[in-house]
């Protein structure tokens, strides 16, 4: 589904991604573990098209989306979300989800029209947000939902954009266990009909969900291979997991 | 759209404005027609700039640039028709679209290279941009350089439409005021509309979403460029003279301060900022020549307190009176 080969990028003397080589297999949910700093959102920004790349190339669902921009490789089915929450502060919930509902339906030169009493955007994200468990929020203006919620939030947008494919940054940053748990819920929900690149410090929410791992250090991916293949992994443990992970 | 102080003011404004004409001829002041005149066309001018900076983020430190380009495409026109005999350019029905076409075009241009910026950038840039159109006015000595041009006539729509006519001027500036809010009230709410006002309040995430954010802020870009073309095609008109002057930076900064007062980002602000500002410059001019020394405080009083200038002010007072809790009278943007 998704393939990277050789992406490469320096900030002055920092080398944030070295060589990465990844591939995503259709429906699984691939997740990027590593210690702070060691270039995973550097690796979703130039995947998801907003920072340019010094060399690689990403084939997605089989065509070359290298030089594509962000809005295009979104309009193509590749979908992100923000490691610190990046939603429509002003915007109510539905609103929110219904912008990414619109970004889909064709072109938004439309100049005439009401577009928030538009059955056509008002449908799809009132299912979007019944996905992630928001649909009784839908009228709260986003800045005014708690934490969990905007995450929450966050994915609504991104399945509005009926993406084939989801870079998600951290998505249980900052949420206690009961919110984690239900966002593990919701990614079980979707395994399987769409792909997943799922950045996550906590390893529970990590073997719970993962079917391939990689594990990047300092840029570079050490390892990649099923759970059981990473915990078992001395390169891995040494540079990242601990002892007592195992 | 309930039926709010917010709109009870704006509408009442409008009725007055309406009146003017009326009033004048009623205690003999025919000077009111042109001092309202004047308000109407830089209400239309404020609107347009408020798509750009209430809506769309967008901090255009040169919008006056195409109250001239307006202006001057009907003062030229005028020009040749007489100078040249060329009579089909005395026509209003050829003067305006031209005024509007000219207006897009700079529009286009200007805002294709600006709105690569951002910030600071972006505002030097487009008063760079409007400086450079403002001393290409300073230098044609063919169209009057620095002393402007002086109309030989208004724009000519034959008998049922004559400009010449103040009172009839006055209703045609009143009109197109009307039709500019209420193409602004579509236009912020349709799906152009809301993709405008999502770059402005998250732009990385508007592109992440799958909206190409650059074509979209330029189209709104030249959209206001081309109301405040119509405005500056209005405006010289009412004054039968053009000049550099129209277009200078202070002009601008006027139009930015109009919204600001008014309340930006919202339907009306503008309309409200542009009748407090004139209004309030009439008034101390009266009694000061150093009335902008008063006024600049004012402005920063305003700004500071009333949270949302003019139209936040009228909210708190809406507040106030129905006891509201502030968060349910705040979700209903857009009006
Ligand atoms: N825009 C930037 N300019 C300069 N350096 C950057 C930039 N973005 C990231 N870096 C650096 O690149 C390295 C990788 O950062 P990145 O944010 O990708 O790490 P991360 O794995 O997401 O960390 P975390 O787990 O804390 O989210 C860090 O050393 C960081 O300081
Ligand atoms: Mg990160």
């Amino acid at each position: 589904m998704l393939e990277v080969k050789g992406m490469q990028k320096r900030f002055g003397g920092i080398v944030a991604t070295d060589n990465v080589h990844i591939d995503v297999v259709k429906g699984e949910i691939h997740a990027i573990i590593g210690p702070n700093g060691a270039g995973k959102t550097t690796l979703i920004n130039q995947l998801s098209g907003e920072m340019k790349s010094d060399t690689g190339t990403v084939l997605f669902d089989g065509s070359d989306i290298t030089r594509e921009s962000a809005s295009s490789r979104s309009l193509l089915g590749l979908a992100r979300s923000f490691q610190i929450t990046s939603i429509f502060q002003d915007f109510t919930a539905e609103d929110n989800v219904a912008l990414a509902v619109q970004a889909h339906d064709g072109h938004s030169f439309r100049f005439w029209k009401p577009a928030r009493s538009d059955a056509r955007l008002r449908q799809p994200a009132r299912t979007a947000l019944e996905k992630v468990g928001l649909a009784e929020r839908a009228d709260i203006v986003a800045s005014n939902l708690s934490h969990g919620e905007q995450r929450q939030l966050e994915i609504a947008m991104a399945l509005a954009t009926q993406p084939k494919m989801l870079l998600l940054d951290e998505p249980m940053a900052g949420m206690g266990t009961l919110e984690s748990g239900r966002m593990v819920d919701t990614l079980k929900s979707l395994k399987g009909d769409i792909t997943i690149l799922l950045i996550e410090h906590d390893m529970d929410a990590v073997f719970a969900l993962a079917d391939r791992i990689t594990v990047l250090v300092y840029g570079r991916a050490i390892a990649t291979g099923s759970p059981d293949e990473i915990r078992a992994n001395e390169d891995v443990r040494q540079a990242y997991l601990g002892d007592d992970h195992a | 759209m309930t039926l709010s102080l917010r709109t009870i003011v704006p509408a009442a404004v409008l009725v007055l404005l309406g009146l003017v004409p009326v009033i004048a001829g009623a205690i003999d002041e025919p000077f009111y027609i042109d001092l309202f005149s004047r308000m109407l066309i830089l209400a239309i001018g404020a609107s347009s700039l408020n798509l750009l900076l209430g809506y769309g983020g967008m901090v255009s430190f040169g919008h006056a640039v195409y109250l001239g380009i307006g202006a001057y495409v009907v003062g030229i026109f005028s020009f040749h028709s007489v100078e040249d005999g060329i009579e089909w350019m005395a026509s209003g029905y050829v003067q305006i679209p031209a005024a509007l076409i000219a207006s897009a075009v700079f529009g286009l241009i200007i805002g294709a290279i600006s709105l690569r910026t951002r910030g600071v950038y972006f505002i030097m840039i487009t008063l760079a941009f409007a400086q450079m159109v403002y001393f290409l006015g300073v230098g044609i000595e063919y169209y009057g350089a620095d002393d402007g041009l002086t109309l030989y006539g208004r724009s000519e729509f034959g008998d049922w439409l004559d400009l010449n006519e103040s009172s009839t001027l006055y209703y045609v500036c009143f009109v197109a005021l009307l039709l500019t809010l209420f193409v602004s009230y579509k236009l912020i709410n349709s799906r152009f509309g809301i993709a405008i006002r999502s770059i402005k309040s998250n732009e990385r995430r508007t592109r992440a979403i799958g909206i190409p954010s650059y074509r979209y802020r330029l189209t709104c870009f030249v959209i206001a460029a081309t109301i405040c073309g119509f405005a500056g095609a209005l405006l010289a008109n009412r004054t039968d003279f053009v000049s550099p002057d129209m277009m200078h930076w202070t002009r601008s900064g006027d139009l930015i301060i109009m919204v600001v007062l008014g309340g930006m980002g919202t339907l009306f602000g503008p309309l409200l900022g542009t009748v407090g500002f004139l209004l309030v410059e009439e008034i101390l001019s009266s009694y000061t020549e150093y009335w902008q020394l008063f006024f600049g405080p004012l402005l920063i009083l305003i700004v500071i307190f009333g949270k949302g200038g003019i139209d936040g002010l009228i909210q708190a007072l809406a507040n106030l009176v129905e006891r509201k809790p502030k968060a349910a009278a705040q979700s209903r943007d857009g009006a």
